[in-house]
């Protein structure tokens, strides 16, 4: 297993208390597996990826462990996790536009990086060449100014710099929000193939958008209030669903070739519960059209089928 | 790149025009007749003798023709270099009282300037990432800046020159020496430089620190400063880019100070006494010289253009985005 998340619990510090916006997560990723995340806004799926690699200011990690590769991945602690920064766990992030120092030159920049792990730009620069080809960026984009390339161009280098060193673990944070259905598809296909070539082991692709998540994901997580809501093979999320959850989320997908002037489409009605002082029990509870007596309790993940896992005592 | 030269001179020489005709005009609209002030200075009680030396002033002072003519000869003597003479010190040409107050006002103002803005970027930078610094020494600096100047420079004065009496309180140097390259008078110079030229530091220090610290920690919550640290860059790293990015609305602020320089610091030299520009343009007015208050007037304007000018210059080199207006994007 490249990766293994046990009983993750992340809170953010504010004023009014702790947020517990990552709940006992457990999880796991294969090597070569990309794993699609998905849930909506406050799903708890954008504090998971930053939990892997690097916390901001505001979280605290409150228990469970990292494993990547076999080694535990000190998580809670910002120093010693730049040790696995970059060469073991690397990240694209949602704001690739503006990912790169606008007074840099990019190739300066790149160096500079290297440079702060020990690993000396000539070692890498044929390499560098030959994965700019790869996403057809000419060479000569290294001697310019990111304010200099197009806003496709500088998502497809930052994917190219973040994944220079192979690492292990990939964590790909809403890549494609910003982008146009067009390049979504092709920023996902290239995500996708650099796993095929071994650039990253295994990838974590965090999206909001189940439909285009289950165009390169091998498995599908879907997450629901800082918990796991159900996980299993990408075709039998979209095909199959058992959580009630998942199965909302899904019928709230437009599809082609349905007049929606006729049907209306349908969504799921209310919202998630503050993640402040959540309620016992099911976190879905308040939304769910099954919710009955038993949900009062908090239902463990179990696994319906091999690689299955569903969080709901009606499935 | 020559294109984007060749306009900024042509704005540079349009406002040049506009600033130096307006200079021309203030000093004519102020009440009151420089010439009346000239003649009674002489205390001659015959009114034939009076009107006789007033029309002697208005001729040599050109002020007995027709004000567009006036403007015309004014012009026309400027581009020969003549800046006329002064009513206040007359019979000195004012080019030769402005040659004497500039390094007076260039000694005091350049370093305390240059020294602040250094100092203030570095210290404001490094007390962005320590809380404590954050804490206890930039709530002095607001004090610093906030602090009317006038009553900061007072109270230098009072206490370091009047109680303590380490320092002199005013002048350049002592009158009882004269000017010369002797160790003894350039002793003298330096005393009489410090209380001066600390208090324009310490007000200017305060705000380029203050300035600094809120533009660095921006600048480390930008999204490159984040994209660089989840892939575990060298603290210092993320530093020295946020320092550089931060730096560059700093620059502009140095620029529209450097270019103020030969103003002087008019409430400095006034408090200090301190014979550079500042107390010339104080004298200027209170004796309604035309001529010398146009001459320094001129100097300032130059003074802006030139600095603004470089800095456009230096912007182009430090700010690549910049040059890729000037030259249009590459893809």
């Amino acid at each position: 297993m490249a990766l293994r998340v046990s009983d993750l619990t992340v809170h953010y510090r504010t004023l009014r208390g702790a947020v517990k916006a990552l709940d006992g997560v457990t999880f796991e990723v294969g090597d070569g597996e990309i794993l699609g995340l998905a849930g909506e806004s406050g799903s708890g799926k954008s504090t998971l990826g930053k939990s892997l690699i690097r916390m901001d200011g505001r979280m605290r990690h409150v228990g469970g462990t990292v494993e990547l590769d076999g080694k535990e991945l000190p998580i809670g602690d910002d120093g010693a996790m730049n040790r696995f920064r970059y060469k073991e766990v690397s990240l694209i992030p949602q704001y690739a536009m503006s990912a790169l120092n606008p007074t840099r030159k990019i190739g300066k920049m790149v160096a500079d990086l290297l440079d702060s792990h020990g690993v000396r730009y000539k070692s890498v620069e044929e390499e560098l060449g030959r994965r700019l080809d790869l996403v057809e960026l000419p060479a000569e984009v290294l001697g310019k100014y990111p304010i200099e390339l197009s806003g496709g161009m500088k998502q497809r280098m930052v994917m190219v710099i973040s994944t220079l060193l192979d690492p292990s673990l990939l964590i790909a944070d809403e890549v494609t929000s910003a982008l146009d259905v067009s390049t979504q598809k092709a920023v996902a296909t290239t995500l996708a193939g650099f796993r095929n070539r071994g650039f990253v082991k295994s990838m974590i692709f965090i999206t909001h958008d189940i439909s285009l998540t289950h165009q390169i994901a091998d498995t599908i997580m879907v997450m629901y209030a800082g918990k796991l809501a159900e996980k299993a093979p990408a075709d039998t999320v979209v095909r199959a669903p058992r959580h009630p959850y998942t199965k909302a989320l899904i019928n709230s997908l437009p599809e082609v070739g349905v007049q929606y002037a006729e049907r209306k489409l349908a969504g799921i009605p209310g919202s998630p519960p503050s993640l402040l002082n959540p309620p016992a029990g099911c976190r879905f509870r308040d939304r769910c059209p099954l919710a009955f007596d038993k949900c009062g309790e908090q239902p463990p993940a179990v696994e319906v089928a091999p690689g299955h896992l569903v969080a709901c005592c009606k499935a | 790149m020559r294109q984007y030269f060749g306009r900024k001179l042509l704005i540079y020489a349009l406002t040049f025009f506009a600033a130096v005709t307006i200079n021309w005009m203030i000093p004519r609209f102020m009440p009151g007749d420089p010439i009346q002030g000239l003649v009674a200075r002489a205390q001659v009680a015959d009114p034939a003798s009076v009107d006789a030396m007033n029309a002697h002033y208005r001729n040599l002072f050109g002020l007995d023709v027709p004000v567009w003519e006036q403007y015309m000869n004014f012009w026309g003597a400027l581009l020969r270099g003549d800046l006329g003479l002064s009513i206040w010190a007359f019979p000195t040409p004012v080019s030769d009282l402005i040659v004497r107050a500039i390094p007076y006002t260039l000694a005091l103002l350049i370093p305390a300037i240059l020294l602040s803005w250094w100092a203030g970027n570095r210290f404001g930078a490094f007390a962005a990432r320590r809380k404590w610094l954050d804490n206890t020494i930039l709530p002095v600096g607001y004090i610093l800046t906030a602090t009317p100047y006038m009553w900061l420079a007072l109270l230098l004065a009072w206490s370091l020159a009047i109680v303590a009496g380490i320092f002199p309180v005013s002048h350049a140097y002592s009158f009882s020496l004269t000017p010369s390259w002797s160790p003894e008078f350039l002793g003298s110079l330096l005393a009489h430089w410090v209380l001066p030229f600390a208090s324009l530091f310490l007000v200017m220090f305060g705000g380029w620190a203050i300035g600094m610290r809120n533009l660095i920690i921006y600048e480390l919550e930008a999204d490159y400063s984040n994209y660089l640290l989840a892939l575990g860059a060298r603290g210092k790293l993320v530093r020295d880019y946020a320092f550089r990015n931060a730096v560059l609305p700093q620059i502009t602020g140095l620029a529209l100070q450097l270019g103020t320089i030969v103003a002087g610091a008019l409430v400095t030299e006034i408090v200090f006494s301190y014979p550079g520009i500042g107390y010339l343009i104080l004298q200027a007015i209170n004796s309604q010289d035309f001529f010398l208050l146009q001459g320094v007037f001129l100097f300032i304007v130059l003074g802006v253009l030139i600095a603004n000018f470089i800095i456009d210059a230096v912007y182009t080199l430090v700010d690549p985005r910049t040059r890729v207006r000037l030259q249009g994007a590459g893809a």
